[in-house]
C-alpha cells in the first residue's frame, strides 16, 4: 500500500496508461505546457510530449468530437473537459454522437473515449461554475459515468475505464483532489457498476458518491454518538448500477437516505429513491430521505454556499424529521 | 473519359436517382417512415467526388445520406432495407434513413444533427495522422450547417492541426426553407470561411460530374502531398422538398423548373457523352435497364426481410467486448 491523494492516483493511471496503450493520447484545454487546471496532469507534457498530450484551443465540442472521431477508428483518447459546467457546449456531442454510435451503427463502430471532468460545488465559484450534471449523463443510455470518492477508487475506475470500450464520463469532484488514502501497490482494477459498502450497520443506510461521501461521513459519525450504526454505501458508478447489494442493505436496515449534491428537481437521487421503493418496499420502516442541494442557483458567497449544498446540519435534521431519528 | 468510365458514372448517378425516387413512392405507400430526404438533384456531387477516392479514405456525412452511401458502393438492398426497418437492414431497422453505415466501407454515418459530424470528422483525421496511415476524410455538410459553432471550431481544429480532410460543402442553397441568402450575411462567399483559417478552399459547380471529379481529384492529391484541410463548395439544387413533410411554400415552382429544365445533372452528362462520342441511345437504355433491375431487387429484398423483435432493440446499446 502507498498513500497518496486522489489527484495523483489518477496522473499514477495516466501515466500508466500512456505507458502501456500506444493508442492512448490525452487531450483538453490547457492539460499540456499549463500542467492542467487541477495539476492533474502536471509533468506529463514534458515527460510524454505534444503528441500525447495535446493542448485544445477552448472548442469543447470541437475537441470532444475529435475525441471521438479519432477512437472511431482504433485511438483511445483521454479528454479532459476542464469542468462539468462546460461540458454542456460539448453536450451534442456526448448525448447525440458518443452515446448513439454504437447503438445506430448496431455495433459497427465504437466510441472507446473517457471524457474526464471536474464536477461540484465548494469553491465559491457561484452559479455557473458549481453544478453536478454526472446524474443527467447518467440517465443517457449508451453511456457509463463514474464518480469516485476516494483515490484507490479513482486509480482502479481508471483503470477499467481505460479498458471498457464504451464512452465513460469520469467525474472527478473538485473538492476531493486533496483526498489521501491508501492505494494498492499490485496492479488493481475496480469494476465498473459496483457500488461499495464503506462503512458496515444495522440502523440506516446512507447512499451518496463523490463529493458527498465526506458529508456522508460525518453523518454518519454523528449517528454513531447517537448509537445509530449506519451502512454507508459508496454508489461509485452511476450507470450502471448493479442495485442488488443497495436492496441488501435496504432489507437489513429499512431505512434509507440519500445523499445527492444535484438540485432537488429531477434528481438522481430520486431515481435511486424509486427502484428502491419499487423494490424494497414492504421493508421500509419510514419515506426513503434524499437531500439534495436547495433548488436556487449556486451563491458566491461562502456562507450561502454552505447552506446550499447538503450538510451535516440539514441531513441530519431531514433524518430527524422522516426517520425519527 | 473513356466509354467505360462514362457508363460508370452515367449508372452511379442514375442508380441513385431511381433509387431515391423509389423511396419517395415507398413513403407515399407508407412503408418507409420518419424523415426522409432525397438527394435528387446533388447526385454528381456524391458520384464525382466519391469516384475519386480509394478504399484507405473515410466518408462522413448528414442525414441526406443514401447519394453518399450508393456512390461508396454501400448495398443498396441493405439500405432500402434499413429504410423499411427491417432486420436485414444496415442497422436490422434501428437507425433509419438519416443514419445509414457501413464500416467496411469507411461509409461513417449519415449524421442528423447539422454540423455535429464535423468534429467527429475532424477527429477520424487525427487519428489517421497519428497512426500514420494514408487514408483522408471527406466531410459533406450543408450551406445550413456553416452557422452552427461546430463548423467553425471543426475548421479551426483541421487546420491548426493541418489534417487530411475535405471539408465539401454542398451548397443546395436551402437550410430547410431558409434561402442561404435570409441565413448567412454573405451567401455568395461561403467558401471564403476557409480563407479565415488558412485554409485552400474553391467554389464549383456541382451540377457538372467532371467538374466535380476534376477539383476533388486536385484536393485529394494536394492533401496526399501536403496534408492539411481544403474546402470545396460545389453548388447544387435539390429538386425535391427538403423531407417529404416538405410543403414547398417557400420557393417558386419556377425556380425548381429552370434548374431541373438546365442544370439536371445526369441530363448534362448525357449531352457531354453525346456530343464526345462516349455514349449512345442504346447505352442509356441498357443502363437505364440495369439501374431498374437494382431497384427493383432492393424493393423485392426489402419487402421479404422480417421485421425486428425487440432483442434487436435491445442490443448494441453497450460494446460489452
Amino acid at each position: 500500500m502507498t498513500e497518496m491523494n486522489l489527484r495523483n492516483a489518477l496522473s499514477k493511471g495516466l501515466r500508466e496508461a500512456l505507458d502501456t496503450n500506444e493508442n492512448v493520447f490525452l487531450m483538453g484545454e490547457d492539460i499540456g505546457m499549463y500542467g492542467g487546471p487541477y495539476a492533474v496532469t502536471k509533468g506529463l507534457f514534458e515527460d510524454y510530449g505534444s503528441e500525447k498530450i495535446i493542448d485544445t484551443p477552448i472548442s469543447e465540442s470541437g475537441f470532444v468530437g475529435a475525441g471521438i472521431g479519432s477512437s472511431m477508428i482504433g485511438m483511445k483518447p483521454i479528454i479532459e473537459i476542464m469542468t462539468i459546467n462546460f461540458s454542456l457546449l460539448a453536450i451534442d456531442q456526448i448525448v447525440n454522437h458518443a452515446a448513439k454510435m454504437h447503438y445506430m451503427s448496431d455495433g459497427q463502430l465504437s466510441v472507446p473515449i473517457i471524457i474526464r471532468t471536474v464536477t461540484g460545488a465548494g469553491g465559491r465559484l457561484a452559479a455557473t461554475h458549481s453544478q453536478s450534471f454526472e446524474g443527467w449523463y447518467a440517465s443517457v443510455p449508451g453511456l457509463k459515468v463514474v464518480a469516485p470518492s476516494n483515490p484507490s477508487d479513482a486509480l482502479g475506475l481508471l483503470r477499467s475505464s481505460i479498458n471498457d470500450n464504451n464512452p465513460i464520463i469520469f467525474a472527478e469532484h473538485s473538492m476531493l483532489y486533496g483526498v489521501t488514502g491508501d492505494v494498492p501497490d499490485q496492479y488493481y482494477e475496480t469494476p465498473i457498476g459496483l457500488p461499495k459498502i464503506i462503512e458496515e450497520g444495522n440502523d440506516i443506510t446512507i447512499i451518496a458518491w463523490s463529493g458527498m461521501i465526506p458529508v456522508a461521513q460525518e453523518v454518519s459519525s454523528k449517528l454513531k454518538e447517537k448509537n445509530l450504526q449506519t451502512e454507508l454505501i459508496d454508489l461509485r458508478t452511476l450507470n450502471p448500477i448493479d442495485f442488488e447489494l443497495i436492496f441488501n442493505s435496504v432489507k437489513k436496515t429499512n431505512k434509507v437516505v440519500i445523499l445527492d449534491e444535484y438540485w432537488e428537481t429531477g434528481s438522481f437521487g430520486a431515481y435511486i429513491s424509486s427502484v428502491i421503493q419499487e423494490n424494497c418496499f414492504d421493508y421500509l420502516d419510514a419515506p426513503i430521505a434524499v437531500v439534495n442541494s436547495l433548488n436556487i442557483p449556486m451563491p458566491y458567497s461562502a456562507e450561502l454556499e454552505d447552506e446550499v449544498i447538503p450538510n451535516t446540519k440539514r441531513v441530519l435534521m431531514k433524518i430527524n424529521e422522516l426517520l425519527g431519528l | 473519359m473513356d466509354k467505360q468510365l462514362a457508363k460508370k458514372y452515367l449508372l452511379e448517378m442514375l442508380k441513385i436517382r431511381q433509387f431515391e425516387e423509389a423511396c419517395g413512392r415507398m413513403y407515399m405507400q407508407g412503408k418507409i417512415k420518419g424523415f426522409l430526404h432525397l438527394y435528387i438533384g446533388e447526385e454528381a456531387i456524391a458520384v464525382g467526388s466519391i469516384s475519386e477516392l480509394s478504399e484507405d479514405d473515410y466518408i462522413i456525412t448528414h442525414y441526406r445520406d443514401h447519394g453518399h452511401a450508393l456512390a461508396r458502393g454501400m448495398d443498396p438492398n441493405k439500405i432500402m432495407a434499413e429504410l423499411y426497418g427491417r432486420v436485414d437492414g444496415s442497422s436490422r431497422g434501428k437507425a433509419g434513413s438519416m443514419h445509414l453505415f457501413d464500416s467496411n466501407l469507411h461509409f461513417m454515418g449519415g449524421h442528423a444533427i447539422v454540423g455535429g459530424h464535423l468534429p467527429i470528422a475532424v477527429g477520424i483525421a487525427l487519428g489517421l495522422k497519428k497512426q500514420k496511415k494514408n487514408g483522408l476524410v471527406v466531410a459533406y455538410f450543408g450551406d445550413g450547417a456553416v452557422n452552427e459553432g461546430e463548423f467553425h471550431e471543426s475548421m479551426n481544429l483541421a487546420a491548426l492541426w493541418e489534417l487530411p480532410i475535405i471539408f465539401y460543402l454542398e451548397n443546395n442553397q436551402y437550410g430547410m426553407g431558409t434561402h442561404v441568402k435570409r441565413s448567412s450575411a454573405n451567401p455568395d462567399m461561403l467558401y471564403k470561411f476557409a480563407d479565415l483559417y488558412g485554409m485552400p478552399s474553391t467554389k464549383i459547380d456541382g451540377m457538372d460530374v467532371l467538374t466535380v471529379r476534376d477539383s476533388a481529384r486536385e484536393a485529394i492529391d494536394k492533401i496526399r502531398k501536403n496534408n492539411g484541410p481544403i474546402l470545396i463548395e460545389a453548388m447544387t439544387y435539390r429538386f425535391r422538398g427538403h423531407s417529404m413533410a416538405d410543403p414547398s411554400v417557400y420557393r417558386e415552382n419556377e425556380e425548381v423548373q429552370q434548374w431541373q429544365k438546365e442544370k439536371d445533372p445526369i441530363e448534362l452528362f448525357k449531352q457531354y457523352c453525346i456530343s464526345n462520342d462516349l455514349l449512345n441511345e442504346s447505352d442509356f437504355k441498357s443502363v437505364d435497364n440495369e439501374v431498374k433491375e437494382i431497384i427493383q431487387e432492393c424493393l423485392n429484398f426489402a419487402d421479404n426481410s422480417p421485421l425486428p423483435d425487440m432483442s434487436v432493440a435491445m442490443d448494441k446499446i453497450y460494446n460489452t467486448n
